[in-house]
């Protein structure tokens, strides 16, 4: 699969983010081991791992905050080590934690960038209120940043790394810690960043994420690539959705199990825990069906829902372990 | 999200090739807009201000009603000799605070949006430390209006006292590279202050802040005569009660010079490497 993407990427050839063989070390921490990343132009790379997994290190690398041990990276064809300031002029970066200066209100905050990046007091000053219109901030506006709930401050700092127009942006985590509502509101922001034209790189991890706003994914494990793919292309590897029944009453389970095998993609309904149901299905509207179907059988349930595998999910596919029991081995190997 | 209108503020379509913009005076520029940063967080953080402008008030009321009259005959006469001495102590501490506040900003994420962004590197730093020009200020004026209270004459004129005043900021100003240099250097905002303290304390007593230099153990006064402190000590008293300058002010000018000269190249370096 990763055959593919290669020359998927090839063939655009366009390719506004470009790494390859990263390598960073930090003292016995091996946080990359030669990485490979290709983002070609107006579209969005979704770099998956679990915690610890390198994806930090990738973009700071990528945004010419940390050099390199070895490999290179080009940004719109600049090297992020020894053109970094022309570099610089063309990135956004919104960090995995707020960037932004609590003591300053938002809009100070914005207008200290637009002034940082030349926009001229005027400039600056028109570029502040216009993000902080679209992000919803002006009502908190002369507020201090320290203030802002979680999902504000999220905003604000996305907003800091789109003053400058960046044609290229770095979410790092940009929803970890948001609810899901907020997290949707995030996904809507970056769908119309990548409509005006900007190359994403985001790095998460939750598949369901990636899946959504990806046009291609990188999972990486412990600082290597271990697959690259579309999100079809990962799924059709990992397993894709799987629709979960919990009925309100056990003797229940029979003929729900007959339903979900129907309009299930085909696999048999298995009960994956105590007193739920499980079918691996295709189509988004299996979950309409099984509801209309439920209905007309007089079926009462108490939970009903569609789920892409989970991160640990994805890596036992992937790795044949999970990421969690993968990391114990791993620090031993460190320790010793 | 709901509340999103219209199409967003961003990117022109094809990345930015042009060569990066080199308008006059970046670093000039970059760093003003940054120190004004830092004085927004000076006002924001009135609290920030009130160790240095107590110090002085406790320094002096407890040397000039205490030691005055054993030290100088009369408290009077103590008072107009020690307070330029406590403003040239309370404005070196002075300069430990924008240490402290690097040593805890630069591990927040705004230092890496700094860094991200087409501007000088040093830039931040740059500014910081102009920044604090207004705590100095800030301290000078707090410092004379306490010593007018209880009773404080400036025996010259105003342009000599001003002159007096802005060489104590100037040395604060050229100082403060010291403590941006350790606050890189070590690695929590309490060391920096212990550190700083450890430094600035024994210049502030092995000098003439509290008594005449030449009442001091011999063996002192070799360090006595070149300590940037005493020079600072006696270029404003100088200006303010026109004792003889002696070449103090150029001294303490040389000094300053000395700091910039050493401390800043060190800073930026460790700055720079610093990730
Ligand atoms: N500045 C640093 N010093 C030491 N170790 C670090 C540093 N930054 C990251 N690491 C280590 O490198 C590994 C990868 O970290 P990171 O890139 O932050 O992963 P992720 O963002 O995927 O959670 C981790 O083991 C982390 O502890
Ligand atoms: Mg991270």
């Amino acid at each position: 699969m990763s055959g593919g993407w290669r020359t998927l990427c090839d063939m655009t050839a366009d390719l506004v983010i470009e790494a390859e063989g990263l390598v960073k070390h930090f003292g016995k921490t091996r946080a990359l081991q030669g990485v490979d990343l290709a983002v070609p132009r107006g579209t969005v790379l979704g770099v998956l791992g679990p915690n610890g997994a390198g994806k930090t290190t990738a973009v700071r690398i990528l945004s010419t905050l940390l050099t390199p041990d070895s490999g290179t990276a080009r940004i719109g064809g600049f090297d992020v080590v020894r053109d970094a300031e022309r570099v610089r002029q063309s990135i956004g970066l919104t960090g995995q934690y707020a960037s932004v200066d609590e003591d300053l209100t938002g809009r100070q905050n914005l207008e200290l960038f637009g002034t940082l990046l030349e926009l001229g007091r005027a400039g600056a000053r028109r570029r502040a209120a216009e993000l902080l219109g679209w992000f919803d901030l002006t009502d908190a506006a002369n507020r201090q940043a320290k203030t802002y709930s979680g999902g504000m401050r999220r905003r604000l700092d996305l907003a800091a790394s789109l003053v400058g127009s960046p044609d290229v942006i770095f979410l790092d985590e940009p929803t970890t810690g948001l609810d899901p509502a907020k997290r949707e509101d995030m996904w809507d922001v970056v769908r119309s960043l990548v409509t005006n034209g900007s190359t994403v790189l985001l790095t998460t991890q939750y598949l369901e994420e990636a899946d959504a706003l990806a046009d291609a994914i990188t999972v990486i494990d412990h600082g290597r690539v271990i697959a690259h793919d579309t999100p079809e292309g990962l799924k059709r590897v990992v397993g894709g959705q799987t629709l979960e029944v919990r009925p309100s009453d056990l003797a229940d389970l029979p003929r729900i199990a007959a339903i979900l095998s129907e309009v299930g993609s085909g696999g048999q309904a298995d009960e994956i825990r105590k007193g739920v149901l499980a079918v691996p299905v295709t189509d988004d509207r299996a979950l309409t069906a099984s509801v209309a179907r439920f209905a007309a059988a007089g079926i009462a349930v108490t939970e009903l829902s569609l789920h892409l595998p989970s991160l640990d999910e994805v890596f036992f596919t992937l790795t044949g372990r999970t990421a969690s029991e993968d990391d114990t081995t791993h620090r031993t190997e460190v320790a010793a | 999200m709901s509340t999103l209108v219209g199409t967003p503020p961003t990117a022109s379509p094809v990345l930015s090739t042009a060569a990066p913009n080199p308008r006059p005076f970046r670093l000039v520029r970059h760093s003003l807009a940054l120190a004004k940063r830092s004085l927004i967080k000076t006002w924001r953080t009135p609290e920030a201000l009130i160790d240095v402008t107590l110090q002085p008030v406790l320094f002096l009321v407890i040397f000039v009603y205490i030691f005055g009259g054993a030290v100088a005959g009369s408290t009077h006469d103590y008072l107009q000799f020690l307070l330029p001495g406590i403003l040239a102590q309370t404005i070196a501490t002075g300069a430990i605070a924008i240490g402290v506040n690097l040593n805890t900003d630069i591990a927040k994420g705004i230092f890496d949006r700094f860094r991200s962004l087409p501007i000088p590197r040093s830039a931040p730093l740059v500014g910081a430390v102009l920044g604090d020009v207004v705590r100095y200020v800030i301290v000078t004026v707090s410092t004379l209006a306490i010593g007018y209270l209880m009773g404080f004459r400036i025996d010259t004129d105003p342009l000599r006292a001003i002159a007096g005043c802005v060489l104590a900021v100037l040395f604060a100003l050229c100082l403060s590279w010291l403590p941006v240099y350790v606050s890189m250097k070590v690695r929590t905002p309490g060391a920096v202050q212990g550190l700083m303290f450890a430094l600035i304390m024994p210049l502030s007593f092995a000098s003439n802040v509290f008594v005449s230099a030449d009442t001091l153990p011999g063996w002192m006064q070799a360090f006595v005569d070149v300590n940037p402190m005493t020079h600072l000590v006696a270029a404003v008293r100088g200006l303010f009660l026109g004792t003889p300058l002696d070449g103090h002010v150029w001294w303490t000018l040389a000094w300053c010079a000395g700091f910039v000269a050493v401390f800043m190249p060190l800073a930026l370096r460790a700055y720079r490497k610093k990730i």
